[in-house]
């Protein structure tokens, strides 16, 4: 009698946690860096989903459903967002899955999703690798051999460099991807590569590598880092006295950037996916309906492409017609000049979206928009 | 050339911060024969501290001039010593006569604590906040080489802090009675010495360097989360170890010798992905080499 009450403690739950999945909402899953030291990636993302699932209900939902987000915290950590996918498919149960904005984090859970036949979309993760791993991954931003060569063409032909120092972060396959990337592209336009450095994300002194940088007498530094150690780079160059233009990724967009570094981030430059001051109608009603939800906050590239990531995922589902992993994966990959707030999306045949990308610079602590580099 | 020497400055600032760090650490160490891991995070605390008591402290004083810097690194000093002396209270002290090893695995425990109860939403959060400027800086250029002020300060605060903690330990009452806690717990009890305050005062002084110690890091790299003292603590840790934990001129010389180390590695390309690797490639070989460490036990009675 008394196993028997146990055993109904435990099958209690579990069966009321199945029967939940079969009401009448749409799961969709989402895990972001909410936490850490990518926690403004996190949010904004999170923030531009969170926008667009609502704006999906309010029009009546898809497919006559409502949808319902499931969001998880990685706390910008490696290993997390396996464990959290895993939570997210099998406790959760949840159609789809929305994530992540670092490329590191989004490969791991793409190998779970690929496994378990759940289509994936990262809203900002740049790295071609990400979906490589599979025909249920796809992304709805630009890959980094793109980025890679628009930042090189600015900073040869704009900027009018000639010896570029590169200084990667090698705990991340975002950064690693895009040095390679740069790097072949600026050698390519005649550049040269005056010395290649590395430090751990997360480090806090660069004096030693930015002096090694400084011997070699560069024109320009390329840091594809993330905002937190691009900052702390960018004070100690201009403590050490090495005063040339310093340009990077989309992985330097956060209002942090320039919180932390102040004005030794001014006039740097970096590219991106999207800039507010730009766009179509679409893009200018979201920026306002983004401030409205949010206090006024101006949506930034992540948020955009996290709302894009939502609107895409939802067009699917209706197209689909169904639920059901592969009839949504089947309809994911027919993307094709979906009007989102980023540009036009078409899903191309590596699962990646075709866009363009825009080069802003930090001015008065705030982000211009310099130019758009289509592809 | 310039290179060389500039890398040398770099080295010995960096190593000056672990040094100071690792003072902390050897303190406790040279009292109590145990690794007290809850020092990084105590170290992120009086980042914190200062981080909000600049402020008002920016109202009282003139803002960023030397007296409220100075008033800030005490206050967030004696909050931290607070700090320091209620977790030996509550964790250390009604395990003090278990094995050792049960009071690491505590420390570490509170270290943990720590730290996440600082990323949790309602305290600190995980976000990195930008550190104040608690002094005006300047950096000094003379043929070529560049010397930032902080780190002149970083240097001139650990030289001062170290001839302190000498002073204590070997010319007070208190120093000596510390020295004879350390040697026999149980003897130095029958011989009046209430082990119990000095043992409150070694993590109260322990702490209030680990304040210090966080204070100056953020001054040098202004970016402050509650996850900012483990990768300064781990490397002070192998400071003291290879100065000789225990001994305090060790861990100093143990200080420099890991930023000089991993200052060197760090610029030179191909190698600089292996800062830290060295770093701890260091620990390994002090290990196997010269336990005791660089300052070895013959040389200097330890605290």
């Amino acid at each position: 009698m008394k196993k028997l009450f146990w055993l109904s403690l435990i099958l209690v739950p579990l069966w009321t946690a199945c029967s939940k999945s079969e009401s009448d909402s749409i799961r969709v899953g989402e895990y972001a860096s909410l936490t850490g030291s990518e926690a403004t990636f996190g949010q904004s993302s999170h923030e531009g989903t969170m926008l667009a699932i609502e704006e999906i209900n309010a029009a009546g939902g898809v497919l006559g459903r409502k949808l319902e987000l499931i969001t998880d915290d990685t706390q910008s950590k490696s290993g997390e967002p396996a464990t959290v996918v895993n939570k997210l498919i099998l406790r959760d149960r949840v159609v789809a899955v929305l994530g992540e904005v670092a490329s590191s984090r989004s490969l791991e859970a793409a190998k779970i999703c690929q496994d378990n036949k759940i289509p994936m979309i990262s809203p900002s993760s740049t790295n071609p690798k990400v979906t490589e791993s599979g025909d249920f991954i796809f992304r709805v931003c630009f890959i980094d051999p793109f980025q890679g060569t628009v930042m090189a063409d600015f900073v040869s032909q704009t900027l009018k460099l000639k010896k570029v120092a590169v200084f990667t972060d090698v705990k991340s396959d975002y950064a690693k991807g895009l040095a390679k990337f740069f790097k072949e592209r600026f050698v390519a336009n005649g550049g040269q590569i005056a010395g290649e450095l590395d430090y751990n994300g997360g480090d806090k002194d660069f004096k030693a590598q930015l002096t090694a940088i400084k011997s070699q007498s560069p024109d320009g530094v390329f840091v594809p880092g993330y905002y937190t150690d691009v900052a702390l780079i960018c004070i100690q160059a201009k403590q050490l006295g090495l005063n040339v233009p310093i340009f990077g990724g989309d992985g330097w967009e956060s209002e942090k950037l320039v919180e932390i570094g102040r004005d030794a981030v001014e006039g740097q430059y970096f590219s991106t996916h999207y800039s507010p001051e730009v766009g179509s109608d679409k893009s200018r009603a979201f920026v306002e309906n983004y401030k409205k939800r949010y206090n006024g906050k101006t949506p930034d590239a992540l948020a955009a492409c996290g709302y894009d990531s939502a609107l895409v995922l939802g067009d699917a589902i209706k197209r689909a017609g169904s639920t059901e992993g592969q009839k949504i994966r089947d309809a994911l990959a027919a993307t094709k000049d979906f009007e989102a707030v980023t540009g036009k999306i078409t899903i191309n045949e590596k699962r990646d979206a075709t866009k363009a990308a825009v080069i802003l610079q930090v001015r008065d602590g705030k982000f211009k928009y310099l130019t758009t580099v289509n592809p | 050339m310039d290179w060389f020497f500039q890398q040398l400055i770099n080295g010995l600032a960096l190593g000056a911060i672990y040094a100071l760090i690792a003072l902390g650490y050897t303190m406790v160490y040279g009292v109590l024969r145990f690794i007290n891991f809850a020092h990084s995070d105590v170290l992120m605390l009086g980042a914190f501290a200062a981080y909000f008591l600049a402020p008002p402290m920016a109202a009282v004083f003139a803002p960023q001039s030397i007296s409220s810097a100075l008033a800030i690194t005490i206050l967030a000093a004696a909050i931290c010593a607070v700090i320091g002396m209620t977790i030996e209270i509550l964790a250390y002290r009604p395990l003090r006569n278990r094995p050792k090893l049960t009071v690491l695995i505590t420390a570490i425990g509170v270290s943990l604590f720590i730290e996440f109860t600082g990323q949790h939403k309602n305290v600190f959060t995980s976000a990195r906040r930008r550190f104040p400027d608690l002094l005006p800086t300047r950096d000094f250029q003379f043929a070529g080489l560049v010397v930032s002020s902080i780190d002149l300060v970083v240097l001139g605060t650990t030289v001062f802090l170290l001839a302190v903690m000498w002073f204590i330990v070997q010319h007070t009452k208190t120093g000596t009675a510390m020295r004879a806690v350390s040697y026999n717990m149980q003897a130095a009890a029958l011989m009046g010495i209430n082990v119990n305050r000095i043992v409150s005062f070694t993590f109260g002084l322990g702490s209030a360097l680990a304040a210090v110690a966080g204070i100056l890091y953020s001054m040098r790299s202004p970016s402050i989360d509650p996850l900012m003292g483990i990768q300064p603590g781990l490397h002070a840790f192998i400071a003291a170890v290879l100065g000789g934990i225990g001994n305090l001129p060790g861990a100093a010389l143990g200080g420099i010798v890991l930023g000089l180390a991993e200052t060197f590695a760090g610029g030179i390309p191909g190698l600089s992905n292996y800062r830290d690797g060295i770093a701890f490639a260091l620990l390994i070989a002090i290990l196997i080499f010269r336990p005791a460490g660089i300052l070895g036990k013959a040389t200097i009675e330890k605290v």
